[in-house]
């Protein structure tokens, strides 16, 4: 069993990159096609969001590199682990011109990173930090 | 991270996967490290009482459980040890889940057909499909 690290795929699409990358970089584009409603500030180290209204569900983006109109990349959390998770996958389009249209590949990397150890120590600490206030507030309840 | 050290976090990675997934291979534990997680720290005496398994069976489970580091023993009230769960290595096999649940093939689909709409007519209602969905 190989811990899956990164995910990769190659589409050919029948429009040029410069399309291509409106869609992938304006908040008209990816609130029309990935999310329901979108938010960017194209560059590097600038924020973005997507919503799926449906799920009530929004993610929250960095955004990491902005080489109009090739290369486009942002880090995002990692689904299903807990919002306080300080953990990123990056995700990276790559854009080439192929014919008159493009080949997109996307990867995303980083599942398999490993907890930090501090991290992991301070979330140790923090489950025990609540344990033991619990308990303090069962004493106080107790004598009060 | 040098080299060794990557090879070195792969496998842990990996080992700490394997075997939150073997522990929740089985129904026994995977119906005690649930009332852990619903309930919070408990005895075995406590989990035989809510559960339908043995109080042997359950001692058995814990001490495995936390050979593995998926639960860990504490003091409790008359000396008895309570049961904790570990939440650190469920994410870790979180991280494993939320690779294999990524989805970027309905994105990407959706992306061509966004593209062909916009350059064929006026658009229609898009269908967006949230990453890590299916």
């Amino acid at each position: 069993m190989a811990f899956p690290d990164r995910i990769e795929r190659t589409v050919e699409l029948a429009h040029p990159p410069a399309k291509v990358w409106a869609a992938l970089t304006t908040a008209e584009g990816l609130g029309a096609w990935f999310g329901n409603e979108a938010a960017i500030d194209l560059r590097p180290g600038g924020s973005a969001r997507m919503r799926w209204s449906e799920e009530g569900y929004t993610a929250h983006m960095q955004v990491e590199r902005v080489e109009e109109p090739a290369v486009f990349g942002f880090t995002w959390h990692i689904f299903g682990l807990p919002e306080d998770d300080p953990r990123r996958t990056y995700v990276e389009f790559t854009l080439e011109p192929a014919g008159a249209g493009t080949r997109l590949t996307v990867t995303e990397s980083g599942f398999a990173q490993l907890p930090d150890d501090l991290y992991r120590k301070a979330y140790d600490g923090n489950t025990d930090g609540w344990a033991k206030e619990l308990g303090e507030l069962a004493a106080y309840l107790d004598a009060a | 991270m040098p080299p060794d050290a990557e090879a070195l976090a792969e496998a842990d990675i990996e080992a700490v996967a394997e075997q939150v997934f073997v522990a929740l291979a089985d129904p026994s534990r995977r119906a005690i490290l649930a009332a852990l997680a619903s309930g919070g720290p408990a005895t075995a005496t406590d989990l035989a009482d809510r559960l339908p398994i043995t109080r042997q069976a359950i001692a058995k489970h814990l001490a495995l459980l936390a050979e593995v580091g998926l639960v860990t023993p504490e003091p409790g009230e008359r000396r008895r040890v309570r049961y904790r769960l570990r939440s650190a290595p469920m994410q870790v096999a979180q991280q494993f889940l939320a690779a294999l649940a990524r989805d970027w093939d309905g994105p990407l689909g959706a992306l061509k057909d966004h593209l062909d709409r916009s350059a064929h007519g006026p658009a229609t209602t898009p269908h967006p499909s949230r990453p890590g969905a299916t």
